[in-house]
């Protein structure tokens, strides 16, 4: 069953099209991977599928229900999150705190709820604190909860951003490059980390990546974007050999030289 | 770095620093009208003190600032800053006796190049000066070598006689109110200045708390820390409970001119806990906060004044209305500036504040607001048929009505708004696409910094009796941005500590109201230089700006562990 499709989906800037006419099918429980040279309009998808940008043009169904023209806020209440491809934590606020604002989605007390220390409010407090220890605890980072985002090495950090994300509690994960500027070593702890998210959480993960190990280690499908416009879809093993993707890629020619 | 290079970087340079600032105060006329009063009596006046601060600061940083390890050089490159510091005020006066300056600076006077030789005419004059400058460049090298301990002690010592001097006035009333403490005072102060004998004994008392703090406080907090739960609850409860008795009985030992200045400073602290919720946690720049001010005194004002006549209803029925008030304007002009970010929320807002000083100025409002008249006969506040007339009884009002604006700082700040206010103040994309809602976050921080201007506002005008359009200009707006950045930005103490510190301080010191806004722009740049943070700034901040040196240690050794 599918989670998100997108129908005749655009996105012009000025005279740029930045995601052209793009059908995209991605199946519940699925690890779906974008592809596609620098430019090709993967970040852009995104940003029109979590609402930062509106599509000029087709539509975005997310649960069967069209979630175009909504507010970034309004489609995180639907379940989708995401991540950046240069992080972007808040830098001054505590892991705890970043996560928390995570939460805040389903959290409900209101202003008077709050100055008056309700009974509802404290066992929200007290809920959305357990839920942020037990994430922090998930992304192996527990006991640093009080110290601000912005001192973590760079791995933490961008296990913190993908905590931040689930803490919303998604139903679609939206990962932009989560290995960039990762070791080899570190590399593979993030892939183990994201099949976990699939197969315990049970989150559908779109996921944008330029490492072919990456991509090819844990794809279920594959879509290839170039100039906006879907090249090329299909099982890992397929995509690898298609010459579309490779000339997209390498450049005219470069294929008849591998091959 | 050669010696000649070490000694023009470090030493001149420096000193030209100190010699300009020098130059600066003595030309717009602060030594001059410092110098009315002594800080001890018959030796040191405030405007020579206030010249040697800087002969001994710069020359201090002089030293600090050397990067060559030589003792001598450090001790050399403090004299060459204590010297240059001095030689501008000489060139000063060399040239003030050659050709007359008045005509181009008012300040040069006579009077002035008499203050900076000590009396003494002709190159005698010059030579005392600049040995002076050389002196205090000494005293800065050798302060520089003491040992820590010893050199924050003699800082402290120093600091106390400048401090309890500059304010003497205020004490020996409050001194000669208190019976016994009469013969003290007597024996500390003369008229004008402190005794031989305060000089001695203000310093030894002060650097005895200090060091004994020094040597024992850590001591102190670790016993504190060890102590179980309970009983350190019961230890914040008891302090709590002395903290509340002397708040109660804090106006009666102050006597009344010093109630009234703490009456103003507590409306500060209304006022600037309001914008700490706008642009501490928010981080919207909201430059034309006063008009919710006077949003709130013309409403209460309207509301309970006879010479209107429309209404006369009480302070407390008209309370409401006036918050509520500031809470509906703060929403209304949050709308059109939802979409602003930083510069340009500035100045819209700060257009907002105009447009309500000139509306409530304007003919065409007159019969309701009075115009410049303004509105006068507005009632004190009563509670229980007790009539709230006098500054020592206005503080109460002003006390409870900071009490709950804390409580209501404090409550949101920990909870799921204030993070969504942090969270908009640190990414507004990010924010959004973690599920926050722009439009009513934003509306809520300016509504609720509005309510609390409001409320100040209203308990303003029923202190004071009338109300007039001028109180409402500018320059209240930049004070209470300023007190927020001195105090700490999103600091609920620092706003406290920032309002005694720029509405207090210069309330008690008549010398200084003149120079307000130029004391404003060297404490700000000061600030930002020697403690970005604020005075008292939030644990967060200090983390922020002290990262480098405290935060990332704790990250290694968390890793590492």
């Amino acid at each position: 069953m599918s989670i998100l499709t997108t129908q005749g989906m655009t996105k012009r800037f000025g005279g740029l099209v930045a995601v052209n006419t793009l059908d995209l099918v991605v199946e519940e429980n699925s690890i779906h991977s974008v592809i596609g040279p620098n430019g090709a309009g993967k970040t852009t998808l995104f940003n029109c599928i979590t609402g930062f940008y509106k599509p000029e043009d087709g539509g975005v169904d997310f649960d069967d229900r069209s979630i175009v023209g909504l507010t970034p806020d309004r489609i995180v209440h639907r379940g989708i999150s995401r991540t950046y491809q240069n992080i972007r934590l808040f830098p001054n606020l505590t892991a705890m705190e970043n996560i928390l604002v995570g939460i805040h989605c389903h959290l409900k007390s209101g202003f008077f709820g709050i100055v008056l220390k309700l009974p509802g409010t404290i066992k929200e407090e007290k809920e959305a604190a357990v839920e942020a220890r037990r994430l922090l605890k998930f992304i192996n980072m527990d006991g640093k909860g009080d110290l601000l985002a912005k001192n973590f090495p760079y791995g933490e950090q961008r296990r913190l951003e993908i905590a931040r994300a689930l803490a919303s509690r998604p139903k679609l994960l939206l990962l932009d490059e989560p290995t960039a500027g990762m070791n080899p070593s570190e590399t593979q702890s993030m892939m183990d980390f994201i099949e976990h998210l699939r197969d315990e959480l049970g989150i559908t993960i779109v996921l944008i990546e330029h490492q072919m190990r990456v991509v090819m280690g844990i794809s279920d499908i594959i879509t290839v974007l170039d100039y906006g416009k879907k090249i090329a879809e299909g099982l890992p093993d397929e995509i690898k050999k298609d010459p579309i993707v490779i000339e997209a890629y390498l450049g005219s020619g470069s294929a008849a030289e591998i091959h | 770095m050669t010696l000649a290079q070490s000694l023009w970087r470090e030493g001149i340079k420096t000193g030209a620093i100190g010699g300009i600032s020098v130059l600066a105060i003595s030309l717009v006329g602060m030594v001059e009208s410092f110098n009315k009063r002594d800080i001890i009596a018959d030796f040191l006046s405030m405007g020579i003190a206030f010249i040697m601060v800087f002969g001994i600061i710069l020359p201090y940083i002089a030293a600090k600032r050397t990067t060559r390890p030589e003792k001598h050089i450090i001790f050399l490159n403090a004299l060459t800053a204590g010297l240059v510091t001095a030689v501008f005020p000489a060139l000063l006066v060399i040239l003030g006796n050659i050709i007359n300056l008045r005509s181009m600076f008012v300040n040069a006077s006579p009077v002035l190049y008499n203050l900076l030789t000590s009396g003494v005419e002709g190159v005698g004059g010059i030579l005392i000066l600049l040995l002076a400058g050389i002196l205090c460049g000494a005293f800065a090298g050798l302060l520089f070598f003491l040992p820590g301990l010893i050199r924050s002690v003699i800082i402290v010592c120093l600091t106390s006689i400048l401090a309890v001097g500059i304010v003497q006035d205020l004490i020996r009333p409050l001194f000669s109110s208190w019976g016994i403490m009469e013969v003290v005072s007597e024996w500390l102060f003369t008229q004008n200045g402190l005794t031989i004998a305060g000089t001695i004994f203000i310093p030894i008392f002060v650097g005895a708390i200090y060091m004994f703090w020094q040597l024992k406080g850590e001591g102190i907090k670790t016993r504190y820390n060890t102590l179980e739960s309970g009983t350190q609850k019961s230890v914040k409860m008891s302090s709590f409970f002395v903290l509340a008795i002397f708040l109660i009985f804090l106006p009666h030992i102050l006597g009344l001119f010093l109630s009234e200045v703490l009456t103003i400073v507590g409306l500060y602290i209304l006022l600037g806990l309001g914008l700490n919720i706008v642009v501490g946690y928010a981080g919207l720049l909201d430059l034309g906060y006063v008009a919710f001010y006077a949003i709130g005194a013309y409403i209460a004002a309207i509301l309970t004044s006879p010479a209107i006549g429309a209404f006369t209803l009480t302070f407390w029925q008209a309370l409401p209305f006036a918050v509520m008030g500031g809470i509906f304007a703060g929403i209304l002009l949050g709308i059109p500036v939802l979409k602003m970010r930083g510069d340009y929320l500035a100045i819209a807002t700060l257009g907002f504040g105009e447009i309500i000083r000139i509306l409530v100025l304007s003919d065409f409002l007159k019969p309701w607001l009075g115009g410049a008249q303004g509105i006068a006969k507005i009632p004190n506040p009563a509670i229980f048929g007790w009539q709230l007339s006098t500054p020592q009884e206005i503080y109460y009002l002003i006390l409870l009505g900071c009490i709950l604006v804390v409580f209501i700082s404090v409550r949101l700040r920990d909870s799921r708004l204030g993070r969504a206010w942090m969270a908009m103040r640190e990414d507004e994309d990010v924010a959004q696409a973690m599920g926050i809602n722009l439009v009513s976050t934003k509306l809520l921080a300016f509504a609720t910094g509005a309510g609390f201007s409001a409320l100040s506002g209203a308990i303003m005008v029923s202190k004071i009796g009338s109300v007039y359009p001028h109180s409402f200009n500018v320059f209240i707006s930049i004070n209470i941005v300023c007190l927020i950045i001195v105090g700490g930005i999103g600091s609920i103490p620092g706003v406290i500590v920032g309002a005694a510190a720029l509405v207090g301080l210069p309330e008690l010191l008549r010398e200084f109201a003149d120079y307000r806004m130029l004391v404003y722009g060297a404490v700000l740049v000061g600030m930002m230089l020697l403690r970005p943070e604020g005075l008292w700034p939030e644990a967060r901040h200090k983390m922020e700006l002290h990262g480098e040196e405290n935060g990332s240690d704790e990250t290694q050794t968390a890793t590492a562990a």
